[in-house]
């Protein structure tokens, strides 16, 4: 507890008018418009609906699996229904339903949580919830015109190539997939430099709630993990459209890379949907019991080191493949580690119980459930880290209650204790503690009777992805015990979705308020701008250590209780101490963003359905849309701002500014898509090295060493440019020049190629030759429209030495692409070389 | 079960009811099997014991009087019951693991070696015979009581994997590779498999038999597999004969002795000799056979068996009495 503070930044009575013009500057759009609405508590509404729909939706396709698998021989669903079925169900539940929701949390809960304003790329969120929803929907959608993949939602090739799946199935798979990561990476981006750079005025690192650090981590292991599983996806589809046999053995691919590549994010993914779902549970425990949370470093410390550790796992998916005993044995043991960081949360959990006292409600019990489920299924989770075990489970039942034991219990339930929780925040009314009881213990014994028995029925020999299986072996009473908890559980669902009609209400300036006692800034009264005015935090819990803080708050007594431009803003401060840095002004709604995902998502699937052109229109319309709204970011700096005894300058560039922020992680995605690339082509290498080429057979090495010269012309000349931003020629003919020279390299290397005899059809190595260019031509082509854009702010007197960010992000991602191309060049031409 | 202290034999009787059909992980008829079930048994006492430990703490920190709780709440507890608690279970549970996996992934010098491919959605099996030439046979797999059986596993298409649960874990067989995995039935018994890694289809019914026989039967047996077909019995029988020649079953199928040298389908040479028709779905009786024929894609949906609606019920009959005579 501290006291008031003797001064605070801002005087009172707070002048006429001023909460006027803040209401009026982050006005909702009236009726149909709110389509066109980017604040995050429209959009976070939007998505936690979204990804409830996929989530009932994924649940009547389990049902309906239970219903076929009720009994033995059954014919209720045909093979080719029940493959495309359960496909659709473990896609939709991962893809659309466990990772976007704990996203959309984020996008809801953290501005309130942080004391911003809103997140930091209003429309760049309203564009991934776009993206995803309409993309999910027309996914979701082939289901009913018998286009569903039916590869599984691993999608192992060689069953998903080509020639054992010609149909489009597997192409909506992997284009609306692909596509759909992309939304959750821009909605990752998001989170990351709104936790670093919103933070309210004194929030350090340490004082940071434990959600946003758990969505710091998750945000961070997306941009490493997706990636992968993005190129794979690139790879397949390549290999679907155009041959190139990236993982067809004969001829010099291998079916395995795809498993490697798919694991090394699918591991990473189950801690990427549990570790945002254990932040929730920190913060209802700690608010149900009255006290701190308990070991708030350790938890910390936990929560990083499994982001590291689930990296280090992904061949445990892999244990049956016939992998050589010594790599098993450091998998294994990885597998193993991962399971202390859950054990140090699990007992700051029991000790922050034991610190207070545990409210017996709603909430709680749903935390109680999660305790008991996710602590089994973490054990079965140790059992199939045992190399021997897994080869006997391995792809059983056991495995399948194993997980479900993990994602229901680490996610589901904490999600549902979570909406009991937070809807006083956001809603008028409550929801109801007698419907949450009932509706938690169906859910909880549901599920207990669904999926405990399937740990004995794997046992008993039954493996997974079956349609059917016979009568005399033993899994009928099982597999119909777990049938009749599904649908028990099912009507646990129910009972929530009835309570939410009945009680939930959402409301954006009168809610039931902090009924539970909370100690974070989320519980303090948020309109459509947040708070009345910025806090400075001085503790974990401000609500409960930081007397007044509400009232204060309210009054507007704290930094920013006013706009200045007239239009939306935030603060942006430090990233470690959290001290006012700049003002950033905020776009207001706009339709560009809806726009621009409907556009992408149809240039997707009308690719996928063939319709090429159509598709390139949509596809550059939506490149427009986005242009449309990037021509309103970046506005003139205006005089520096007093937000409350402190003057704050409204423009930062370089480091200072959120934006380079957002671009350096743009960067790191595209290298953690290189660096899967890497390991695939070093990976083919290993596995078939009689597809690779002898050193003469490449091109002469006075190519390749052209193609590295003009990347580093290309870089220089832009360089160089960057000195003369205002003057118009200049600038003019450096970009010019810079992007031919990038786009010589990339010519250059592709005669050479194709020259000296290589076809990307004709083998694996090839192959691979030929994606590092085109994964080249993937950074050069937006860095072209970009550097186009850039022009024009040049012409248009939109670009000098001060106002220069949209220039200094063009010039981060065209070196690291020139430092990609350069590595690139270094591998395909010079790796052959250095082994043969 | 043999290893499986009594006491945890009374508590899972009503479980292990189950236990006693000839697929499963829990009835170990095979050395690694039998490993594994043991390490099974621990792992779900170890799991069982931690659960308790867990729950327990859970219930104090609801419950337990002031003082005790107040142990519980500090970041000593959390460092005694997550990191060391877990680390000392599981550095234990990993060194018996790692041995475990070592001395399991060695194999030992093979008596017996079997070739197994797996096809969309049956398994193509050879036995090594005279001459270095190989026996052919599908489906269905013999092998002697004690030996150590190296069982190479190979794919035409898509991934499979092999798994025999009484006998041992199971190993993918993945295209452009080659895998082994060495089993020893310990006694004689008739074991089912399937295919545990989803292979598009009716991967469903993608079952396998192995019957394990005594050494010397499984010579005699073995001589008669690698023999031609047998020659048909009556005029019923040679009429089949024709029909299966005739209506082009060749294509696909072979059957030694005749013309009929496919090799898209199993090898039917000693079909009648086998347990089931349809990969593991119907047992061998000329009736099912018969419907098999007719009606394949009803009985298991998928398979690359077109149905032969052409036959007359008597000519049905002769040509499925046929098969089952190819003992």
């Amino acid at each position: 507890m501290t006291d008031r503070p003797l001064i605070y930044p801002n005087e009172l009575p707070r002048p006429a008018g001023e909460l006027e013009a803040l209401q009026a500057a982050w006005k909702l759009p009236r009726g149909w418009r709110i389509l066109s609405a980017v604040n995050n508590t429209v959009i976070g509404y939007f998505y936690i609906g979204t990804a409830l729909l996929f989530f009932l939706l994924a649940g009547v396709l389990a049902l309906l699996m239970r219903l076929q698998l009720a009994v033995p021989s059954n014919t209720f669903l045909s093979v080719e229904t029940y493959n495309q079925i359960f496909t659709m169900h473990g896609t939709v539940m991962m893809f659309l339903f466990a990772v976007p929701a704990v996203e959309a949390m984020g996008i809801l809960l953290l501005p309130q949580m942080l004391g911003a304003r809103d997140q930091p790329f209003p429309r760049l969120g309203a564009y991934a919830f776009w993206a995803y929803c309409i993309g999910g929907l027309i996914f979701f959608g082939t289901l009913f015109f018998d286009l569903a993949p039916s590869g599984g939602w691993f999608m192992y090739p060689p069953l998903t190539g080509s020639e054992y799946s010609p149909g489009m199935g597997a192409d909506f798979w992997l284009l609306g997939i692909g596509f759909i990561e992309i939304s959750a990476i821009a909605g990752a981006i998001e989170i990351i430099v709104g936790i670093l750079r919103t933070r309210a005025p004194g929030m350090t690192l340490a004082r940071m709630p434990v959600f946003a650090w758990t969505m710091l981590v998750f945000a961070g292991m997306i941009v490493f993990a997706f990636p992968a599983v993005i190129l794979a996806t690139i790879m397949l589809e390549l290999e679907r459209a155009f041959g190139m046999p990236f993982f067809i053995a004969e001829k010099g691919g291998d079916a395995l890379l795809w498993q490697h590549l798919f694991w090394f994010f699918g591991h990473p993914e189950v801690y990427i949907i549990f570790l945002p779902a254990a932040g929730m549970v920190s913060m209802i425990v700690a608010t149900m019991a009255g006290v701190p949370l308990v070991a708030y470093s350790l938890i910390v410390v936990a929560l990083i080191g499994t982001g590291f550790f689930s990296f280090g796992l992904w061949v445990h998916h892999m244990f049956t493949t016939g992998i050589p005993p010594l790599a098993l044995g450091l998998f294994s043991a990885a597998s193993m580690a991962v399971a202390v960081p859950s054990g140090i949360q699990v007992f700051a959990w029991i000790g922050t119980i034991a610190a207070g006292r545990l409210k017996f409600n709603t909430p709680a019990l749903f935390v109680l459930g999660f305790l008991f489920i996710f602590t089994l299924g973490g054990l079965t989770g140790v059992m199939v880290a045992m190399v021997p075990f897994d080869w006997q489970v391995h792809d059983t039942y056991f495995v399948v209650a194993h997980f479900h034991y993990v994602l229901v219990g680490g996610m589901v339930f904490p999600l549902f204790a979570a909406f009991y929780y937070w809807a006083p925040a956001f809603s008028r009314t409550q929801l109801s503690e007698q419907l949450g009881r009932w509706a938690f213990w169906l859910m909880f014994a549901g599920f207990n009777i669904a999926f405990l028995p399937m740990h004995l029925t794997g046992l008993l020999g039954m493996p997974r992805r079956v349609y059917t299986y016979p009568a005399d072996v033993g899994w009928d009473e099982l597999n119909l015990v777990s049938s009749a908890g599904a649908f028990l559980f099912a009507l646990g669902v129910l009972v929530f979705l009835l309570d939410a009609v009945r009680n939930l209400r959402p409301s954006l300036t009168e809610t039931a308020g902090n009924i539970w006692k909370a100690g974070t800034l989320d519980w303090i009264n948020n309109e459509l701008y947040g708070l009345r005015s910025v806090p400075i935090v001085t503790s974990r819990d401000p609500v409960w250590d930081q007397p007044g803080l509400e009232d204060d708050i309210e009054a507007g007594r704290y930094y920013l209780p006013f706009t200045y431009s007239g239009g939306r803003e935030t603060i942006v401060t430090a990233t470690m101490d959290a001290r006012p840095d700049y003002l950033l002004r905020l776009p207001g709604p706009g339709w560009t963003p809806i726009l621009a995902a409907l556009f992408t998502a149809a240039f997707f699937m009308l690719l996928t359905a063939k319709f090429v052109t159509v598709a390139f229109i949509c596809g550059i319309l939506a490149v427009t849309m986005m242009l449309v709204w990037m021509w309103g970011s970046d506005p003139a700096p205006l005089p520096p701002v007093d937000i409350g005894k402190l003057v704050v300058p409204t423009y930062r560039s370089g480091p200072d500014s959120h934006s380079w922020w957002a671009m350096v992680i743009i960067i790191l995605v595209a290298a953690s898509l290189y660096l899967s690339f890497v390991f695939g082509y070093v990976y083919l290498w290993t596995v078939t090295p009689q597809f690779w080429p002898s050193p003469d057979a490449l091109p002469a090495i006075s190519k390749p060493l052209t193609a590295a010269a003009l990347i580093l012309a290309s870089s220089l000349l832009l360089f160089v440019g960057g000195r003369w931003l205002g003057q118009k020629l200049g600038l003019s003919v450096m970009l010019l020049l810079a992007a031919l020279a990038m786009w010589g390299a990339i010519a250059l290397t592709l005669e050479s190629l194709w020259r000296s005899g290589f076809r990307p059809f004709d083998d694996g190595p090839s192959a691979m030759a030929y994606l590092a260019l085109i994964l080249q031509a993937q950074l050069a082509l937006p860095l072209t429209v970009m550097a186009g854009f850039t022009l024009a702010r040049q012409l248009t007197g939109k670009l000098d030495p001060v106002r220069r960010n949209v220039y200094d992000n063009l010039a981060l991602l065209w070196h690291y692409a020139g430092a990609q191309a350069l590595l690139g060049l270094a591998l395909v031409h010079g790796f052959p070389r250095m082994v043969g | 079960m043999r290893h499986v202290p009594t006491g945890l034999i009374v508590l899972f009787a009503g479980l292990l009811a189950g236990c006693q059909a000839e697929q499963s992980a829990l009835a170990p008829h095979g050395d690694q099997a039998t490993e594994i079930a043991k390490l099974a048994w621990l792992l779900f006492a170890m799991a069982g014991a931690v659960l308790a430990i867990v729950l327990a703490a859970v219930a104090l920190a609801l419950h337990a009087p002031d003082r005790v709780r107040k142990r519980l709440a500090g970041s000593p507890a959390v460092i005694v019951g997550g990191i060391a608690f877990p680390v000392v279970v599981l550095t234990f549970l990993l060194v018996y693991g790692l041995s475990l996996t070592a001395s399991e992934s060695r194999g030992g010098t093979a008596d017996l070696r079997v070739e197994v491919t797996g096809e969309q959605w049956w398994w193509r099996i050879a036995y090594p015979g005279q001459n270095g030439e190989s026996i052919r046979s599908a489906n269905e797999i013999r092998v002697p009581v004690g030996a150590n059986v190296e069982f190479v596993l190979k794919t035409a298409d898509v991934i499979h994997a092999f798994w025999v649960p009484s006998l041992g874990g199971k190993v993918d067989m993945v295209p452009g590779r080659t895998n082994r995995l060495t089993l020893r039935a310990e006694r004689e018994g008739i074991y089912r498999g399937q295919c545990a890694e989803y292979c598009g289809g009716p991967h469903a019914w993608m079952g396998l038999t192995v019957v394990a026989m005594p050494a010397a039967d499984f010579a005699d047996w073995l001589e008669a597999e690698a023999a031609t077909s047998l020659t048909p019995a009556d005029d019923g029988a040679w009429a089949g004969r024709e029909l299966f020649l005739g209506a082009g079953c060749g294509g696909c199928h072979t059957v030694r002795g005749t013309n009929a040298a496919g090799s898209i389908g199993p090898d039917l040479t000693h079909f009648g000799s086998r347990r089931s028709v349809g990969v593991d779905t119907l047992p061998l009786s000329p009736e099912n056979i018969a419907r098999f024929i007719e009606d394949g894609q009803h009985i298991k949906p998928g398979n690359r068996m077109p149905p032969f609606r052409i036959f007359s019920g008597t000519e049905l009959a002769q040509l499925s009495n046929y098969l089952a005579g190819l003992k």
